[in-house]
């Protein structure tokens, strides 16, 4: 990004007015990202203001050489997936105790993924299908289609080469088309 | 936008325009969720230096007791691990809380644990102008017995004025310590309308808790019940077990 430069100049010169900076630019991708990879949608803000305060956190122990070298908008959204892997180990490892109802199981009354995909429109069809993909190519197409990341760049957050990132981008496209055309011909069938 | 244009498809992809329509953007809460924002406001003690989040009030502390501005925010990034820049304007509420014409404004205590935030919640419920002991709110907060870890809870209320941790005082009636000193304890108390000689003169004379010996109701001396006793009418008890001793029973509205 054009700005990144500016950003980073920021961050050096003041952390803290620079990470708002860096929040206005880049919260919408890291948000978007949230709510489009983690299953609990009503929580994406809560994971997206988590994350970035992660990503705050590391960058008050980062010299200015280091920030220097930071690639902002794939280095944010590492730290998010991240995150969201992390809530999801300890969700499943302790039930909560703060009152918020836990995940629902598949068997509950509300409309699942499945069901929405069937119902609603062609945007909430495609949410519900994007939850059903493996999580690879679920979140290389949200990288990739959703948030139009260059592939370098999904390479990077996937930690994977461009190729890997490439191929589950695509097959997780195809996933899509195959279930998309496959619900439409059963309605009008 | 492809990676690569495989096939000769002049119309728009719905499927890859329907991906893209799923990128919606954040809520404008989210800035305000991340940075937090500090202001300086007047208050009894003096001016105050105030932290607030999206939740709410997360941290207050005197001028004087904070020092350098510079020091106390940057203390504030250590210790939560949260940015924050100047607020545009105060949190709501918070400047009528501090004149004493309003209740707190919401506070966002999400950093402390459920024991300090139980005796917190005990605390905020002490009418202006009246004092109650370490141990009623122990007794308040669910832990009778934790009475000690109750004046450590308060020592470090992250918002002293806006939750009163000045009007809890010793079991033996003195005023004890404070955030800021016990002379700004003493000056609250004062500014609220306690009166500090009868509180120590009670003290001295050891004397806990006032009756009337009308109604049979025993109060914390500074409950508004019991300042309306007539000095005829007027029966002071060194324990609740000596009041319930001779007939009474405690009062409703402060539950000695």
């Amino acid at each position: 990004m054009a700005d990144d430069e500016q950003l980073r100049a920021a961050l050096i010169e003041d952390l803290d007015a620079g990470f708002e900076a860096v929040v206005r630019a880049h919260g919408d991708v890291v948000h978007a990202v949230a709510r489009r990879t983690s299953d609990r949608t009503a929580d994406a803000e809560d994971l997206a203001a988590e994350a970035l305060l992660r990503a705050y956190r590391a960058l008050r122990g980062y010299t200015p050489e280091r920030i220097e070298g930071l690639i902002l908008r794939p280095w944010l959204l590492t730290i998010l997936l991240n995150t969201a892997r992390n809530d999801r180990r300890d969700a499943a490892r302790r039930p909560r105790t703060d009152g918020v109802a836990p995940v629902p199981d598949r068997a509950s009354a509300a409309p699942g993924p499945a069901e929405r995909a069937e119902t609603g429109d062609l945007g909430d069809r495609l949410a519900g299908l994007l939850a059903e993909l493996p999580v690879a190519q679920r979140t290389a197409v949200v990288l990739r289609h959703v948030v139009d990341l260059p592939v370098a760049e999904v390479a990077t957050v996937l930690a994977c080469s461009e190729g890997t990132a490439r191929s589950h981008a695509a097959r997780g496209l195809a996933a899509l088309r195959a279930r998309l055309t496959a619900d439409t011909t059963e309605e009008t069938a | 936008m492809t990676d690569t244009p495989t096939a000769d498809r002049p119309a728009p992809d719905p499927l890859l325009a329907g991906l893209r329509d799923l990128a919606e953007p954040a809520p404008t809460t989210l800035t305000d969720r991340v940075v937090d924002g500090w202001v300086r406001a007047p208050s009894p003690l003096g001016e105050v230096y105030a932290v607030a989040g999206a939740g709410g009030v997360r941290l207050l502390r005197t001028a004087a007791h904070a020092g350098d501005l510079e020091v106390f925010l940057e203390e504030y990034r250590t210790r939560h691990g949260r940015p924050v820049r100047p607020a545009t304007r105060p949190p709501r509420g918070l400047l009528p809380a501090l004149r004493g014409t309003g209740g707190p404004p919401e506070l966002d205590l999400t950093d402390v644990g459920d024991f300090a935030r139980q005796v917190l919640a005990a605390t905020a419920r002490i009418p202006a102008g009246q004092v109650r002991p370490y141990g009623w709110v122990a007794r308040e907060a669910g832990h009778p017995k934790a009475v000690r870890a109750v004046g450590t809870a308060l020592a470090r209320n992250p918002v002293p004025l806006l939750i009163p941790c000045h009007r809890v005082v010793r079991g033996d009636g003195g005023l004890g310590q404070y955030l800021s000193g016990a002379g700004d304890k003493a000056t609250l108390l004062a500014g609220e309308g306690l009166d500090l000689d009868r509180v120590a003169d009670l003290a001295a004379a050891g004397t806990r808790l006032i009756g009337s010996d009308t109604t049979g109701v025993v109060c914390f001396p500074s409950c508004h019940h019991a300042r309306r006793i007539t000095d005829a009418h007027r029966r002071g008890f060194a324990s609740l077990d000596r009041a319930r001793a001779a007939g009474y029973r405690p009062c409703r509205d402060c539950r000695p």
